[in-house]
């Protein structure tokens, strides 16, 4: 360290630590004013039949978001159905080999993955499944959402399994139990809580996605329950409807904002429940 | 003492280019507690790990040489087999934990899909809880998770899920390490008790440890089979010299 | 090293040891499907204009001339200056979660505040972005005399800023959460005040895993769509001033995809897709190469 007038560094280092805090709360009060600004808009706009109405043409007061609600619902599980079997599999695979030239590449493949701008997934399944099917769908929607969801929770299971000791898959082993039953009767379900916010977690990424969306579920003004079909959400709804001249719609994308907000903290607030809930200890 | 269970004849380990077991002869006589020392890192585990086939999990790990159980090559028989012939107690306590303790015990069935009926599982459960001298601690528990166990406990646990399956040798890679005396203690006597249904391998760095509960000694050194006989006549008159400079203390 | 995968007699092993096997091959086959896509759909755009896509300056899909410099440059741009206003802000977060406040209340609150924070949707920022931020830049214009257009690249700049600032804080405060206690402790010993610790110690050794954080935040931005193309005026022109309107190359696509009536047109659009995935991947495995080593020199 620098020898220096003593005082003199008392007093910088006092003023540093009152810079910090000052700056600190003055950087973040000011964007949960954000926050603050997006449900005073829209908490006007929420009612029981916000939930369950379709949006009414603009001009008329009211109306709902029940397609859009309904939309994400959809999308979201039918992209964790095809997301989460060939990810956990993964996230095994990735832990259980670790350094071999194979596994390596393949950890860089998740890496790119993750890296993939959400646009850019939009038009590669547009290629792959709109162009070809000849018509936007849920499901590929669902496809898009999917890739993005499948670099998340193989690296959260990976990353999971990997802290399970050593000596917990040794004692199965030694019991003559087969390599592959260890691993789904011992080493998953000790993960399992891990594993779970991780899913978790994608899906609270994906939920708000409206990127790869836009050329793949494509948005649908009714309510849609049929993956063949466009449907919305309520990313597109809200693009769509805040580019659009009318007060009534603003408002309808003020509370669904409010909506996709709660939903993306309420999948946040169950994934640190039961990370903290279910944890193994060993 | 009775007739020979495991023979080992001409057994060389290698780890990829390391040569770590040379040229080991020995054999294990039936219900006896046969000890093996020597210094940290003179392959111990290693030699146990082969006995069971564990070994075959570890990258690059060779063998050339045979085992023999009761008369039949090791490798001539399912290694999941041997596992379940040959048990095997760790240095850390391992329950697994997400596991009660009645289900820990029965880890072996369920986990290989065995069906049992609930009054074959009951008294597997109990007799190898008994066995282990566990059953009067936990029996008001057995559906709680094994977590809340002492260290000692734990280490007993492992030894009823061992012994559930009924193996004819059972492993114990320095068992005591992680323990304190008492629990260490408790263990010492129930190895004693064990013995009279089965075969005994014990790991140990503690010499007191193996003069107190082994019949047999193998001294280990830079992983060859320095010295072997029974325990009394070793750590008397020593034949060796390298055996004698560790029994007494100089190294390991 | 343990091989888990090592072989067993048992059929359910390999066939176990199969499935995750395939999992890794369609995983490899998926990047590679990736690469392969963009590359063929691309072909019409790059034979025909070669190194002229990137160097152009003209993007008119009536006359069939596509160049992309405006949006490279309107990508840059963004993304840079969104840097160079959400590092400082974010260093200053990481710093009073990282050093002053490591537990307690005000830690519990300002990550929660940053937690929020980062799971707030691009959309809704943008959204918010458009109706609050515009007319305040407006405002700012009107009063420098600048032409107030509200939206434009530097708006765009600051919706990005925001967006980046709760990522790379919480990139930031696992990176100094590494530094070795028994380092600072040392400085302490040797009578070095707190912001001597802060600026000698913890900044300067975790200078490398800070740098890649810098660099995931900039691979953020680079792709960020919605929030920008909700703000950014969506001009096509080369951008005359970072107050005046811009676009970048994620959000072309996002308003251009559905129009692209020809096959050239098409093509030009999945070529800009495809360097912009290049472009990020890299940058990407870079960050996380930096953060790999840094981690690994903690230990
Ligand atoms: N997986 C492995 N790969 C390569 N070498 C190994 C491996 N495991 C052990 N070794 C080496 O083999 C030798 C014997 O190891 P082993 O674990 O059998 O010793 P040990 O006698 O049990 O020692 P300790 O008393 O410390 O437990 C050591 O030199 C060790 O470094
Ligand atoms: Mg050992």
């Amino acid at each position: 360290m620098k020898a220096g007038n003593i005082s003199y560094r008392i007093v910088k280092d006092k003023i540093f630590k009152y810079f910090i805090i000052v700056a600190a709360i003055s950087s973040a009060l000011p964007l949960l004013f954000i926050l603050y600004y997006i449900v005073s808009n829209g908490i006007s706009a929420i009612s029981w039949g916000f939930f369950f109405e379709l949006p009414k043409p603009p001009g008329e007061i009211g109306g709902g978001i029940s397609n859009a609600l309904i939309g994400t619902i959809i999308l979201i599980v039918t992209s964790s159905a095809i997301a989460i079997p060939p990810a956990v599999l993964l996230g095994i695979y990735l832990s259980e080999s670790r350094n071999s030239m194979v596994s390596n590449l393949v950890r860089n493949a998740v890496e790119v993955m993750q890296g993939i701008p959400s646009i850019v997934v939009g038009i590669l399944v547009y290629a792959w499944v709109v162009e070809p099917s000849g018509s936007f769908s849920t499901l590929s929607g669902a496809i898009a959402l999917a890739i993005m969801m499948l670099p998340i929770i193989s690296k959260s299971t990976e990353e999971t399994l990997r802290m399970i000791p050593h000596y917990i898959l040794e004692a199965s082993l030694a019991l003559g139990v087969p390599y592959y039953k260890t691993i789904l009767r011992v080493i998953l379900p000790s993960g399992l809580s891990g594993i779970l916010t991780g899913i978790i977690i994608s899906i609270s990424r994906i939920a708000g996605e409206t990127a790869p969306l836009l050329f793949t579920a494509f948005g649908n003004p009714f309510i849609n329950w049929d993956i063949t079909e466009p449907s919305n959400s309520l990313p597109l709804l809200i693009f769509n409807y805040a580019g659009s001249p009318y007060k009534e719609w603003h408002a309808l994308a003020w509370g669904a904002s409010i909506v996709l907000i709660a939903i993306v903290l309420l999948l946040n607030i169950i994934s640190k429940i039961i990370s903290k809930k279910w944890e193994v200890k060993f | 003492m009775g007739s020979k269970v495991l023979k080992i004849d001409g057994l060389n380990v290698y780890y990829d280019q390391s040569h770590i077991l040379k040229d080991i002869n020995l054999s294990f006589a039936e219900n006896t507690v046969t000890a093996i020392m020597g210094p940290s890192g003179c392959g111990k585990t290693t030699l146990i790990r082969t006995i069971n086939r564990m070994h075959e999990f570890t990258h690059g790990a060779r063998t050339e040489g045979s085992i023999k159980l009761y008369g039949k090559d090791l490798h001539q028989i399912d290694p999941i087999l041997v596992r379940r012939k040959v048990g095997m107690v760790f240095q850390k306590p391992n329950p697994f934990p997400t596991m009660s303790i009645y289900d820990n015990v029965i880890a072996g069935y369920k986990l290989n899909g065995f069906k049992l009926s609930k009054i074959e599982k009951n008294s597997i459960v109990e007799g190898s809880l008994v066995k282990a001298a566990l059953w009067d601690e936990v029996k008001d528990n057995l559906y709680k998770k094994g977590a809340f166990l002492s260290g000692g406990q734990q280490q007993r646990l492992c030894i009823a899920r061992a012994l559930a399956m009924n193996p004819e040798i059972l492993l114990f890679d320095e068992p005591t390490s992680a323990l304190d005396p008492i629990a260490t203690d408790r263990i010492e006597q129930l190895i004693n008790e064990l013995k009279a249904g089965l075969t005994i391998v014990l790991v140990t760095h503690n010499i007191a440890q193996a003069a107190r509960v082994s019949d047999y000694t193998a001294f280990l050194y830079l992983g060859e089979l320095i010295e072997f006989g029974t325990t009394k006549k070793m750590f008397t008159t020593p034949k060796n010299k390298k055996t004698e400079e560790y029994l007494n203390g100089k190294f390991g | 090293m343990i091989n888990k995968l090592a072989m067993n007699s048992f059929s359910g092993d390999q066939s176990f040891k199969f499935i995750l096997l395939s999992s890794a091959a369609f995983i490899l086959m998926l990047v590679a499907g990736i690469v392969i896509t963009l590359y063929y759909y691309s072909s019409l755009s790059l034979s025909t204009f070669g190194l002229e896509f990137i160097t152009g300056s003209t993007w008119d899909p009536v006359s069939g001339e596509y160049g992309i410099l405006p949006f490279l440059i309107g990508t840059l741009l963004t993304s840079i200056i969104a840097l160079v206003i959400s590092f400082p802000l974010s260093l200053i977060i990481t710093i009073f979660i990282g050093e002053y406040f490591t537990t307690g209340m005000p830690n519990t609150l300002m990550r929660g505040a940053v937690e929020l924070l980062a799971g707030i949707p691009s959309i809704i920022y943008g959204f918010w972005g458009l109706f609050v931020l515009v007319p305040i830049v407006r405002e700012f214009q009107i009063l420098f005399d600048i032409a107030p257009y509200g939206v434009g690249i530097f708006t765009s700049a600051i919706v990005l800023a925001i967006m980046i600032i709760p990522y790379s804080a919480s990139i930031g405060y696992e990176v100094i959460g590494l530094v070795p206690k028994e380092l600072k402790e040392a400085a302490y010993s040797l009578g070095a005040t707190r912001y001597e610790v802060i600026k000698n110690v913890t900044l300067s050794y975790s200078g490398s895993g800070i740098t890649a954080g810098v660099l995931l935040s900039f691979g953020r931005a680079l792709g960020e769509t919605m929030a920008v193309t909700m703000v950014i005026g969506n001009s096509n022109l080369l951008p005359g001033s970072i107050f005046g309107p811009g676009n970048t190359m994620a959000s072309l696509i996002a308003n251009e995809f559905t129009e692209a009536a020809n096959e050239l047109y098409l093509s030009a659009l999945f070529e800009t897709g495809l360097i912009l995935f290049i472009v990020t991947a890299v940058i990407n495995i870079l960050g996380k190469i930096i953060i790999k080593k840094f981690v690994s020199g903690t230990k």
